[in-house]
């Protein structure tokens, strides 16, 4: 009976939680792929292409900075997953040079001047999209119809249905009570299962609902590849929630801040006063499920304990509904979070854990 | 079982894998060959008196206490001193170590030993008793039990709490104890009442214990002591003095202070059954019950040892090796020491061997940290270990002191959880010593 004692000698402890950086990143990568499916039946074959493009270079970019540093960093799953999200925040008919240039920026501007893995200080996916975004604002907002509308003309491209909004809403001298009669007025298409499933809601269910926000739940929508189908997000996410890859706080409270503004104020802008706004619209619209479930929860760019969680998320939620309500751009949530990103640090400042045994609060006794 | 009672912050839940629970006691072989360490406390190593050639009994004294915190060492086997030589211990430190080879007659094991009354004695004749016998506490620390159950001038016990957590993974040598020598350990207690006049003794016990909980509870109730066993829900590490009391007591020992700060003192219950021993048969600690375990171990026990047996024999006694192991823990698995050599042998404060499969340990590929707080989130000490980890790595040990360094008790919350795998508490452990040498504060 002998040893091999190779390897034998660690410091405690011996054991250890079976997550690891590898079983995390690709675990997000899985929970994100339905979405991801979506968007290409929803868009085609050419969703699949930008998907490509985005992950091959996010990993190019990551390969070359691996090289720089002398790091091995490629499997850990890091950079195939800020490829996978610069992709969902692109629209289908995009120059495919862009996502190339965001998912290059994203790895070797935002993540790796910083040090890589963790150092950065702003979700890199983000900061890739919104650095694109104001680059080449034509292209990154021309977004390609759903192949699941009956529009009955030829076109291809579109407005999103917060774009409609924003651009119609000065200019519309009807009266509307909300964002889906507005839609309803100035003829925004549906799709065949939206209606029908708001018709059978309306028939056996007795419960009246319109089917836009239903198109938006499901994802018949022009919008970016990955965030049109809030129902396959959220499905993802429960597989992350059970293994405790992300926790409730950022989520839940950066939906709830956003809806509960939206219904107080939300209704303001059809004139209909307070506590009237459409909150189930504004949650599935744009990309707030993409970015509450997915984005504000990525780790190195969230606070570290859950209080400054909740103060981060609120923040967030927060400045989305300032930003889509009040700014000049139909969406908000890049923005909302990248902005929340920079307050970080000085949140983990202030919302130390309160350490055993000591009377005074607050951090670094 | 909700409303069960808990330390509030941090701590994690470990995979229980107490597979050697419903197996009973049993006497270990006694090995022909046996290494004794000097050094098996806190505090001095033992003076060494015994040369090569003494012919020693079961029971002698082979080292004697150094200085007020050390403790003496006893010869667990009758038999001839073969050698004085200086030997790894698992922590990593050296000790001198007195091998004997074992022969002759024991003077104890296999006959009536004769019961002592101790009704009578005063409290400086009792903790005599337990200096002499080589009494150290169980639970780990081996902190010299005569030190610990002196009540300074002017203070009093409130609270006696006794630990029967045992919330290490793997270990169920205190839980076997409460199970099986529950008389015995009610009789230690009455001796550590009449030391320290607590006026109330708690019996902490994990709700994994269901068995436990119900055996003391009755033996609590006709025992005619001010004693209570609290169920406590399961969380790693509420065998940790401080949590432990937070969660009976409700109360904090504040930062850098011991339990008597919030008048209590706490004993691991198999030191209790040790202080029985100790007092009733004047029986020297020398041997101690031992949880042989671990996926790649063959046929998991809980044994008996004389102190000095190397783990070679109680591995072999338990079937050996299955599967080769990953790694050979001393202790459990949270705390332990890897050790790399079978003859290590086994010391006062071992309460189990571990043989770890690969799939056991969980290790992975180390990454940058994540900064995803879940160290944070584990910390039941309220520390911020990423921080800390990266204070000490740029060499800022005096950042990392005002952090609350000295507050870490190494329990492995943070390690154990870190997706990133990065090894935390080695990095305290560096940063404690590394400031104790460079005489940062």
């Amino acid at each position: 009976m002998e040893l091999n004692t190779d390897k034998l000698v660690t410091v405690s402890p011996q054991i250890h939680h079976p997550a690891s950086t590898f079983s995390i990143m690709w675990s997000v990568v899985l929970c994100l792929v339905p979405a991801g499916l979506w968007g290409v039946y929803v868009f085609g074959l050419r969703a699949l292409l930008v998907i490509a493009v985005s992950i091959v270079f996010a990993l190019a970019g990551e390969a070359l900075a691996g090289y720089m540093m002398k790091k091995r960093t490629l499997r850990d799953g890091s950079a195939f997953l800020t490829g996978l999200l610069v992709a969902y925040n692109m629209p289908v008919g995009v120059d495919l040079y862009i996502p190339a240039v965001a998912s290059l920026f994203a790895i070797l501007v935002v993540k790796w001047s910083f040090g890589g893995l963790g150092a950065n200080w702003m979700n890199p996916a983000l900061a890739g999209r919104v650095f694109v975004f104001f680059s080449w604002t034509g292209s990154m907002t021309r977004w390609s119809l759903p192949r699941t509308w009956q529009t009955g003309t030829d076109a291809v491209t579109g407005a999103s249905p917060l774009g409609a909004i924003k651009s119609g809403i000065l200019d519309f001298s009807g009266t509307v009570s909300g964002p889906a009669e507005f839609l309803e007025q100035t003829g925004y298409p549906v799709s065949a299962m939206g209606q029908a499933v708001a018709n059978w809601c309306e028939s056996t269910l007795g419960f009246a609902s319109d089917p836009y926000t239903w198109d938006l739940f499901l994802g018949h929508i022009p919008g970016s590849i990955g965030e049109v189908s809030a129902l396959l997000l959220l499905a993802g996410a429960v597989y992350l929630f059970i293994k405790k890859i992300i926790t409730w706080e950022i989520p839940v409270v950066y939906l709830a801040v956003f809806g509960i503004l939206v219904w107080v104020f939300g209704g303001n802008r059809y004139g209909a006063g307070l506590f009237s706004g459409a909150v189930g619209f504004n949650l599935f619209s744009g990309g707030l499920m993409l970015g509450a479930l997915y984005m504000a929860t990525d780790m190195a760019t969230s606070p570290l304990t859950r209080k400054g969680m909740i103060i981060y998320a609120a923040g967030a939620g927060f400045l989305t509904f300032l930003i889509r309500f009040f700014g000049s751009f139909p969406e908000g949530v890049s923005l909302a979070i990248i902005l929340m990103n920079i307050f970080v640090p000085m949140i983990n400042r202030f919302t130390g854990p309160k350490r055993f045994g000591v009377e005074k609060k607050g951090e670094a006794a | 079982m909700k409303g069960l009672k808990t330390f509030q912050m941090g701590g994690i839940h470990p995979p229980g894998r107490k597979v050697t629970a419903g197996k009973e006691i049993q006497n270990a072989m006694i090995p022909s060959t046996l290494v004794v360490p000097m050094q098996q406390h806190l505090g001095k190593a033992a003076e060494c008196l015994v040369k090569p050639g003494d012919l020693v009994t079961e029971g002698m004294l082979l080292g004697r206490a150094d200085g007020f915190i050390s403790a003496n060492v006893h010869c667990p086997v009758p038999g001839v001193v073969k050698e004085i030589k200086e030997i790894f211990l698992p922590s990593g430190s050296k000790s001198v170590a007195v091998e004997i080879e074992f022969s002759g007659e024991f003077d104890r094991s296999g006959k009536n030993q004769e019961r002592f009354d101790w009704k009578d004695l005063d409290n400086r004749e009792l903790l005599q008793l337990l200096l002499e016998n080589g009494l150290v506490g169980l639970g780990g620390a081996t902190f010299p039990v005569n030190v610990k159950l002196q009540v300074p001038k002017g203070s009093e016990v409130k609270t006696l709490v006794i630990n029967g957590v045992e919330c290490e993974p793997y270990l169920t040598a205190d839980h076997r104890i409460m199970l099986e020598k529950g008389e015995e350990i009610l009789e230690g207690l009455r001796i550590m009442q009449k030391i320290l006049s607590p006026e109330e003794i708690i019996i902490g016990i994990e709700a994994n214990k269901p068995d436990a909980i119900e055996k003391m509870s009755l033996l609590a109730e006709k025992s005619g002591l001010q004693l209570s066993v609290v169920p406590l829900k399961l969380k790693y590490p509420q065998g940790d003095e401080k949590q432990l009391l937070k969660a009976v007591t409700g109360r904090e020992v504040p930062s850098g202070g011991l339990p008597m700060a919030i008048g209590a003192v706490v004993s691991n219950i198999g030191t209790v059954f040790a202080v029985y021993e100790a007092v009733v048969f004047h029986k020297p600690l020398m041997e101690r019950v031992v949880t042989v375990t671990g996926g790649a171990i063959a046929n998991p026990a809980n044994l008996k040892a004389r102190v000095g047996t190397p783990i070679r024999s109680l591995i072999e006694e338990c079937g050996g090796f299955k599967t080769p192991p990953a790694k050979i823990v001393m202790g459990g698995p949270m705390m332990g020491f890897t050790v790399y050599d079978l003859d290590t042998p086994v010391i006062k404060g071992t309460s189990g061997i571990l043989a770890l499969t690969a799939r056991e340990v969980a290790a992975a590929e180390r990454t940058s940290c994540l900064e995803c707080g879940r160290c944070v989130s584990a910390c039941p000490m309220g520390l911020n270990p990423t921080t800390l980890f990266k204070m000490i790595d740029h060499g800022d040990y005096s950042a990392a002191l005002a952090a609350g360094l000295l507050d870490c008790k190494e329990c492995g919350c943070c390690g154990f959880s870190c997706p990133a795998h990065i090894p935390l508490v080695q990095g305290m452990k560096l940063g404690k010593s590394m400031s104790r040498k460079l005489k940062v504060s």
